[in-house]
């Protein structure tokens, strides 16, 4: 590497190899911290009523869904993968769930778990496809990712709207907490998930496999880890995950669309990456997802309380923030860039 | 492609030789849906001449089929350093919007100088962006999947902040040329995009660049250690393919004289990366063939008419899409070969099976 760019960016790539290694997986966490606390500080000396314990909630109420399908990109790029098929599987669960119950009048209770089914499945069938012929997870989810969206209109192109009265009722219930403060249940699913998805990561034998993967693949299969199952089973997560978001944002938007969720899996990579989890797999916090969850919520939050800005804003500050996360990470990680 | 038969042998050799060239199955699929239509279409082969333009499905393809040409093309030199480019579709929009805001709000919008002037931005825009990807792949070593994602959903963004959220419409004469002009009876569209894959094809394989290009695609360590500049070579792709779908841009947006930010170019990354793998390049990168992408770009667009005129909802294609290129790569991945349709081919022993795919296993992990 002799160009100018890769000189000036080799002097670049290592300034924290000082630091322990320990240490410097937790600086993207603590920056996130940080960033969350500046960007809400800012934003309640800016603007009235943005500092207030409802407002906190709201984000979780309107980020439970993404908070969910980021806690199962989170074990996807733990193994060192990629799920890009993450948007467009919320997609399709949205506009199963609407065409289900109100063009064909299915019961919700048969409705769920069938969604849940699908997203599970598919996941399980993409991560068998990327074990056992070794092609690269990206193309195959990819694949994914159109073929989700593809079926979304083939289901329908426009808009299903959701009138049937218990999703209704499940959507608008609100359990009130102290102060008047309230969720919905979404949020308590969301959270359920994200203890369980903490409890499985940390302290099973699965959660461990999914670090080894992402750690060293031959080195985990060498030490004869189940590497294959532990893969398949993480596209299984986020597919399910995926899916649940899905149910989750049928019940917020309340219909099914084809257009829903569009460019979600960079929210979610964005989610993990922000949260301290390495693109290259084998380190990172599930918890640390749920930080990057809310400080992609929070930039929401300020581009509507600001009101002249338009949502594409969103869009292109979450892009500008992956970047500087990922930047971060290659300072951080020390090792020397692959092409190299 | 450079080693041309020699005019004595005979032309049973010729034949066999023609037969085991790699061209030779995209080029039977692609007349396959040629003669397909024509079932459904008589005069579907008919070209006529009118108002000295040439008129006819087959020009229809060419010409709707330039832009993809032209992103495929971009997107071959990519995926032959075993890289990808997400970005190319947000990358259309953004050319698209700049250069119709551009043409929209300038003092002459018909004057040849604006469109110019036009066209420089998009072009200077698309470098640019093609350089960010390119440091972020190269200089950097971020996975080139994660480098483009950014710019995939962040460039809508900008493509909309360009344009406001609306649809800009021109009239410009000399901007309506590069996408739906005509120029010596044919589509300038397709005249450009030939000038350009001609020109790319020259430089490629007539200099070193194209065997540079497959070496760092084959083993990047390798590379830089026989002295090849990896680093340069990896920018250098990405900016190329960002350039050339900034062209696309301007043809898209000047067939219809609009420029659309959340609709140009959309999943035209899944056609280039299909027209890319179903032309012969491995998305392991390594080795590319221009001319195996071009009848891809074909088949592709071919395929597009084909739902049009059959009439079934154009969305749905994606499904049919996404199931090909699964296909496709599962038929050129070596370890699907080696487990399922060497097994079916011979009765070779099971011990002998795996001990010849071994070593065909590669690195996976971007």
């Amino acid at each position: 590497m002799s160009t100018g760019i890769a000189s000036a960016a080799a002097h670049l790539t290592r300034p924290f190899a000082t630091v322990s290694p320990r240490t410097r997986t937790r600086i993207p966490l603590i920056v996130t911290a940080v960033l969350l606390a500046v960007m809400f500080s800012v934003g309640s000396v800016r603007y009235e009523g943005f500092l207030s314990a409802q407002v906190v909630l709201n984000l979780l109420i309107d980020n439970g869904f993404l908070l969910v399908v980021a806690v199962g990109a989170t074990f996807v790029i733990l193994t060192g993968g990629i799920d890009l098929s993450v948007g467009s599987m919320v997609a399709l669960s949205t506009m199963l769930t609407a065409w289900l119950v109100e063009s064909h009048g299915w019961p919700l209770a048969t409705v769920i778990p069938l969604v849940l089914l699908v997203g599970a499945g598919s996941g399980t069938l993409m991560g068998w496809i990327i074990h056992t012929f070794e092609i690269q997870p990206f193309i195959v989810t990819l694949a994914g990712m159109f073929l989700a969206r593809g079926l979304c209109y083939t289901i329908s192109t426009e808009s299903i709207t959701i009138s049937d009265p218990t999703t209704v009722g499940i959507a608008q219930t609100r359990l009130y907490g102290p102060g008047g403060l309230f969720v919905s249940i979404p949020v308590v699913i969301a959270l359920a998930v994200l203890v369980i998805a903490f409890v499985v990561l940390h302290h099973t034998r699965f959660g461990r496999n999914v670090y080894a993967l992402g750690g060293n693949e031959s080195s985990a299969r060498l030490m004869g880890l189940p590497t294959g199952s532990t893969k398949i089973a993480a596209y299984a997560v986020s597919g399910l995950c995926s899916a649940l978001g899905g149910l989750l944002l049928t019940f917020y938007m309340l219909s099914g669309y084809a257009l829903h969720a569009m460019g979600m899996e960079l929210d979610a990579i964005a989610a993990t990456v922000i949260g301290g989890t390495l693109l290259t797999g084998g380190s990172g916090f599930v918890l640390g997802t749920a930080l990057g969850v809310l400080v992609l919520g929070t930039i929401q939050t300020v581009v509507n309380f600001q009101g002249t800005l338009s949502s594409w804003w969103t869009r292109i500050v979450v892009g500008a923030l992956l970047l500087v996360f990922i930047v971060l990470q290659r300072l951080m990680s020390g090792r020397r860039p692959a092409a190299d | 492609m450079t080693t041309q038969p020699p005019k004595s042998e005979a032309a049973a050799a010729i034949g066999r030789r023609l037969a085991g060239h790699r061209l030779l199955w995209p080029a039977l699929i692609l007349l396959a849906l040629l003669l397909g239509n024509l079932a459904f279409h008589h005069d579907f082969f008919s070209v006529r001449v009118r108002d000295g333009h040439l008129y006819g499905s087959l020009i229809d393809i060419l010409q709707f089929g330039a832009p993809l040409i032209l992103v495929a093309l971009g997107m071959t030199l990519v995926i032959a350093t075993r890289g990808i480019d997400l970005s190319v579709g947000s990358t259309v929009a953004i050319a698209g919007a700049l250069a119709c805001g551009h043409i929209s709000t300038a003092a002459h919008p018909g004057s040849v100088a604006t469109m110019l002037t036009a066209v420089a931005l998009a072009l200077g825009v698309a470098l640019v962006l093609g350089l960010a990807n390119g440091f972020l792949v190269s200089g950097l070593g971020v996975q080139p999947i994660v480098a483009t994602l950014i710019l995939m959903v962040a460039g809508r963004g900008v493509a909309q902040l360009i344009t406001d959220g609306q649809i800009v419409t021109v009239t410009s004469a000399p901007y309506k040329m590069i996408g739906g002009g005509y120029w010596l009876t044919f589509p300038f569209a397709v005249l450009l995009a030939a000038a350009l894959v001609a020109l790319t094809a020259f430089v490629t394989r007539r200099s070193a660049l194209g065997l540079l290009i497959e070496s760092v695609g084959g083993n990047p360590a390798a590379s830089r250690l026989v002295g090849i500049r990896a680093g340069g070579l990896l920018a250098l792709v990405y900016v190329f393919s960002a350039l050339c779908a900034a062209v696309a841009g301007l043809m898209i947006s000047s067939n219809v004289s609009s420029a659309d930010g959340n609709n140009a170019g959309l999943w035209i990354e899944l056609d280039a990366i299909l027209a890319v793998v179903v032309g012969g390049t491995a998305l392991t990168g390594g080795r590319f063939s221009l001319g195996g992408t071009v009848l891809g770009a074909l088949i592709i667009q071919t395929l597009s008419t084909t739902v049009y005129t059959l009439g079934v909802p154009p969305e749905t294609t994606l499904v049919f899409k996404a199931f090909v290129v699964i296909v496709v790569c599962l038929v050129q991945a070596p370890v699907f070969r080696a487990k399922v349709l060497r097994r079916r081919r011979t009765t070779t022993p099971r011990s002998h099976t795996t001990a010849g795919a071994a070593p065909l296993q590669q690195e996976v992990r971007a």
